[in-house]
């Protein structure tokens, strides 16, 4: 699907055509998103106030955000102090580069990754791969994706568009096991190949889901314990996180943990939520004998130099957003072409990969609000793709577009040619038979699907220019 | 009182019967109701295209003409919130955001002027049929429109009001998204119509006349049997 040439606004196009019109896998997707909903909704429910924790939780991330130079060299400086490494990766090369050397020094044979949307970010899988490392995503959900040779389609839920003889069928190829449709002897296929991966493996790679500045610490949740396995187990440990993901301090996960499960998942926590603070210390039995932490900052810092929409990197990708957008739900996560799907990819991706090249991502919104309203952190997010919209017509005006709102200005400031134009509503109307199989009737990406109301003869004005006179004359009479 | 009525350009051209209906309605509540007839369009399809320069020249004209206002009432809560919501941010650090913010606090969505400001839930309608209603996002989300609505239909005798599952769901419209991604939008409407039509309701009400042509349009096509009403046409049936 995500295999064509040409532009990203024209892959997108491409892409919406067979995924709107996919009826089952639109109805697979939607009652899926349906019963988070409704987990959701009672999880959310059992916050005392919900407005309040959302407002606080702004409110940490905002300071975090403020001050992130500080809070980063607080957690370096702790963090090393127990022997961690840290490395500042500005973009994407810098930071496989680092993996890549850190792999070929060590010797390194085989990976074994968790669940990290900066892995796809940077396509470090990809550049692993072509270096020879075997790499094995051990989240169910992306090695199903992986096997798959595909992207993640949800960056919560990886693999929620596939049904479950899909994956039957993808591991009876892939692995030659026998089909079946039962999901726990499916997830059992997947574990015996993953855990063989994980004692083989001597790097273990993850993500995190918060850096905790005073304590020095990473924090991840999941609910497979697949991270756990994945960091403990190998020597050498990386995590590669985005510097947005910082919070001030260890109490605030508190707040964060429960959040993030119940806007995520629908669950008041997952299943393991687990703090990392450094390699396996003197006198300690288990964990890796190297950890180090690569800080991907990849454009974050332009972003955060926005003051408009500097909020965006308030997001903890919990994915809540693309669980109630209507333009997901029905064109699904590969349509985007993009790391991050849905609402806050459309609002982050143009700043990280370039505003011309992704702002129809912008375009492609009803502007409903839902993801705003969901959003546990409080990002204005659909009005920043007004703003993205307006930043983008501002650098460059759309060819056609610009001289179309000027003649929209030229009638809109005229109300004497606006009320003239009125006139010739109805005409509209009764031409568009005739338009019907004309090339270009500027009207045919409507009618195509939708019917278009035929404009009575007397337009409102008109109607209550008669209403007044008639309401004068009666009055007239009336005091005669 | 004295009452402004701001009828947006495609309810002047297309659903001129709304816009009579609020005046129906708010003279049988002892109003005088008023219409410039310089007003034009609100602005918001350049706005919402990302052309605010475009935009501001046309809200211009309309700060002009809503100057001598009392009170600004709203047929559509989109356009409703682009005077409300929108006007102050595309006016900000502007020579008239004074004007933008004065405009935006004398503005009401229909339903909410007379729940809300007049403290009015039965306007003594009557209109026979079974209906459910669709929150329009801007109104919903924007202006916070929920409830008003609804308590005024359920003060209209005879109708019979069942909620759907998607009502607060996007019915797809979006202004020039309808047209430039026309197979998302109509993959909204066909959702946000299949709800409809489980309710088995004869009418969808909404606020919102732009998203009742998106789901008329959509109906109209595939469905056939289910009818779109503004609120103000069913509150001003007797």
């Amino acid at each position: 699907m995500t295999t064509h040439a040409g532009l990203p606004r024209h892959q997108f196009q491409q892409d919406a055509n067979l995924t709107a019109n996919d009826g089952p896998r639109r109805e697979a997707v939607r009652k899926a998103l349906g019963n988070y909903q409704t987990a959701r909704n009672r999880t959310g429910a059992t916050f005392t106030d919900w407005k309040s924790a959302r407002n606080a939780a702004a409110t940490i991330k905002h300071e975090a955000l403020n001050h992130l130079d500080r809070y980063l060299e607080e957690f370096e400086q702790k963090f090393t102090a127990r022997g961690g490494k840290v490395f500042w990766a500005s973009d994407s090369k810098q930071a496989r580069d680092y993996i890549l050397k850190l792999a070929k020094e060590k010797g390194v044979r085989s990976i074994v990754k968790s669940k990290a949307m900066t892995g796809e970010e940077i396509h470090l899988n990809e550049a692993l791969l072509e270096e020879g490392y075997g790499v094995v995503e051990s989240d169910l959900g992306e090695y199903i994706q992986q096997l798959k040779g595909e992207p993640p389609y949800h960056f919560v839920f990886p693999c929620m568009h596939l049904r479950r003889d899909e994956i039957s069928d993808l591991f009876h190829r892939e692995l030659g096991t026998a089909q079946t449709n039962s999901p726990e002897e499916l997830t059992m296929i997947a574990r015996r190949v993953l855990r063989r991966a994980y004692v083989e493996a001597d790097m273990g790679i993850s993500g995190a889901n918060f850096i905790v500045a005073d304590t020095g610490m990473i924090s991840i949740t999941e609910n497979e314990g697949n991270a756990r396995l994945t960091v403990g187990l190998p020597k050498i440990h990386v995590a590669l996180i985005g510097i947005e993901k910082m919070v001030p301090r260890l109490g605030d996960l508190a707040l964060f943990l429960p959040m993030l499960a119940t806007a995520g998942t629908g669950q008041h926590l997952t299943g393991y939520n687990s703090m990392y603070g450094g390699p396996r210390q003197p006198g300690e039995t288990d964990g890796p004998e190297e950890f180090h932490v690569v800080f991907l900052d990849n454009h974050r810092t332009r972003l955060l130099a926005d003051p408009e929409q500097r909020d965006a990197l308030h997001c903890i990708r919990c994915g809540a957003c693309l669980n109630v957008c209507p333009i997901f739900k029905n064109i699904g996560g590969h349509t985007y072409g993009t790391t991050y799907q849905g609402p806050i990819g459309s609002v982050i991706t143009p700043h990280f990969r370039g505003l011309q090249d992704w702002k129809h991502l912008s375009g492609a919104s009803s502007l409903c609000g839902a993801c705003t309203e969901t959003c546990p952190v409080g990002i204005d997010i659909h009005h920043h793709l007004l703003h993205n919209r307006r930043n983008a017509a501002a650098q460059k005006p759309a060819s056609g577009e610009g001289l179309l709102w000027k003649a929209f200005v030229f009638l809109m400031k005229r109300p004497a040619l606006y009320r003239l134009a009125t006139k010739f509503a109805p005409l509209g109307g009764l031409l568009q038979p005739l338009l019907e199989h004309v090339p270009f009737n500027p009207l045919h990406n409507w009618t195509e699907t939708r019917e278009f109301p035929q404009a009575p003869l007397r337009s409102f004005r008109d109607q209550f220019r008669a209403h007044q006179a008639a309401k004068t004359s009666q009055a007239k009479g009336g005091a005669r | 009182m004295r009452v402004t009525l701001f009828v947006p350009c495609f309810i002047d051209s297309l659903y001129p019967n709304v816009g009579m209906s609020m005046v129906h309605v708010l003279e049988r509540l002892g109003h005088t109701v008023e219409f410039p007839e310089e007003q034009t369009c609100c602005g918001q399809p350049p706005f919402n295209s990302g052309y605010w320069e475009e935009a501001r020249t046309v809200a211009s004209k309309q700060l002009d003409v809503f100057h001598k206002a009392e009170v600004i009432i709203s047929g559509s809560g989109s356009c409703g919130a682009m005077f409300k919501v929108f006007y102050p941010e595309l006016f900000h650090g502007h020579a008239r955001e004074a004007e933008a913010k004065a405009l935006s606090a004398k503005t009401w969505e229909f339903s909410e002027f007379l729940v809300t400001k007049l403290g009015i839930t039965d306007v003594g309608a009557r209109f026979e049929g079974r209906a459910t209603f669709h929150d329009g996002c801007h109104g919903l989300r924007e202006l916070g429109t929920k409830l008003a609505p609804r308590e005024l239909l359920r003060h209209v005798q005879g109708l019979e009001l069942v909620e759907m599952t998607e009502a607060e769901t996007c019915c797809g419209f979006g202004g020039t998204f309808a047209v430039k991604y026309p197979q998302i939008s109509t993959a909204m409407a066909e959702v946000k119509c299949n709800s409809i039509c489980e309710t088995k309701a004869d009418y969808v009400i909404s606020n919102d006349s732009s998203c009742l042509m998106q789901i008329g349009g959509w109906l109209d096509r595939n469905v056939g049997s289910v009818k779109c009403l503004h609120l103000a046409e069913v509150l001003a049936s007797r």
